[in-house]
């Protein structure tokens, strides 16, 4: 019996999709039966994230509908042999799909699979409803803005309220050294204000950005810093426990002096 | 010339990350006490009913609101009491 984990934010753009892509593919290449889910309905884009969007024949609506079954509409990773995607679907609205059907649907990924990521939509709305409907749990991601913060907060008080208890935290898009020059919020003040578990904090990478690019997860990229963030945060969904990232950087005296004359 | 020391060391007065953190305890103490008129008006409710078991209260003239300025929350109830329950303030 799998477990299906929502992947939330409330602010679009803080790195849901990115989130999903590489714990999804980081859990398949720790040997698990993953299968990802966009339910962005009318805005997919978990497809181009993971390089696949020229092999989507049917989509999460024609499952939801009864138009095909699930096997027909589940796309083979390039990579993982066990590692599949449920698009959404593009040309439809949220409104195609209900709690109701997401909640047939989780079980029968359940039984399936190890792990079925939902990549959730931005807002509050429906289809936030129908993405959370057959979570057992849930993972929200937000950035060190006061913006992203804020959503966080709203979104952890719905998740409660939806009986998805103990929401776990990614601080996403960190720069260490803005937090090092009191410029950006830091781990503990996100963690102060929003009184949830961290389950790991990922680097500001250039990487995400060149792997996006390509349609391969960073989680891949033995190189790439956000890559082994993500790497970490899948062995903690498993379960394991991993320390937190060394995201120290040093600041010379340069940088201070630099900054006292005002060139940054 | 402390201020540049004191810059020159690292050490800042008020960074804007926590600008950042204030502004956001502030609002988010407004946003987590919007509650929906309809909990509020079923919090209503039980407390009626609590208080019923132990005071006769007039519900007609009973006020109750969910009050905020800038730093701070509260929940303002008026509830005039007719008379005490006999038998609790046997009881009591």
């Amino acid at each position: 019996m799998g477990e299906v984990i929502v992947v939330t934010s409330g602010k679009g753009g803080v790195g849901k999709t990115t989130t999903s892509a590489n714990i999804g593919t980081g859990l398949a290449a720790a040997g698990h039966k993953v299968v990802l889910v966009d339910t962005d309905i009318g805005l997919r884009n978990l497809d181009v994230v993971m390089g696949l969007e020229n092999r989507i024949v049917y989509d999460l609506v024609d499952v939801t509908s009864g138009n095909c079954r699930l096997k027909q509409a589940l796309i083979k990773d390039k990579r993982f042999a066990n590692l599949f995607l449920l698009p959404a679907a593009q040309t439809k609205d949220k409104t195609a799909v209900n709690p109701e059907q997401m909640k047939v649907l989780a079980a029968e990924l359940k039984a399936e699979f190890d792990y079925a990521i939902i990549d959730c939509p931005a807002g509050i709305e429906q289809g936030f409803r129908n993405a959370i409907a057959g979570a057992d749990r849930a993972i929200v991601v937000c950035t060190p803005e006061v913006s992203a913060v804020r959503d966080a907060d709203r979104i952890i008080g719905l998740l409660e309220a939806a009986e998805l208890r103990n929401p776990k935290l990614i601080i996403n898009r960190i720069r260490p050294e803005m937090v090092k020059r009191g410029d950006m919020m830091d781990i503990s003040d996100i963690l102060d204000i929003l009184a949830v578990e961290l389950i790991g904090v990922v680097p500001e990478d250039e990487s995400i950005v060149i792997s996006t690019n390509r349609g391969e997860p960073a989680v891949m990229d033995k190189t790439s810093k956000a890559g082994e963030a993500y790497r970490r945060i899948t062995k903690r969904i498993t379960g394991e426990e991993v320390p937190l990232m060394n995201l120290d950087v040093p600041i010379g005296i340069m940088d201070r002096l630099k900054r006292l004359v005002g060139l940054r | 010339m402390l201020e540049f020391i004191s810059r020159l060391l690292g050490k800042e007065s008020a960074s804007s990350k926590t600008v950042a953190k204030e502004r956001l305890r502030l609002v988010l103490v407004h946003d987590r006490a919007s509650i929906s008129p309809a909990m509020l008006n079923s919090l209503k409710e039980d407390l009626i009913k609590v208080i019923s078991k132990y005071m006769e209260i007039d519900e007609a003239a009973l006020e109750f609101n969910l009050l905020q300025d800038d730093n701070e929350v509260a929940l303002v109830a008026n509830i005039p009491v007719v008379k005490m329950k006999r038998d609790y303030a046997i009881k009591g």
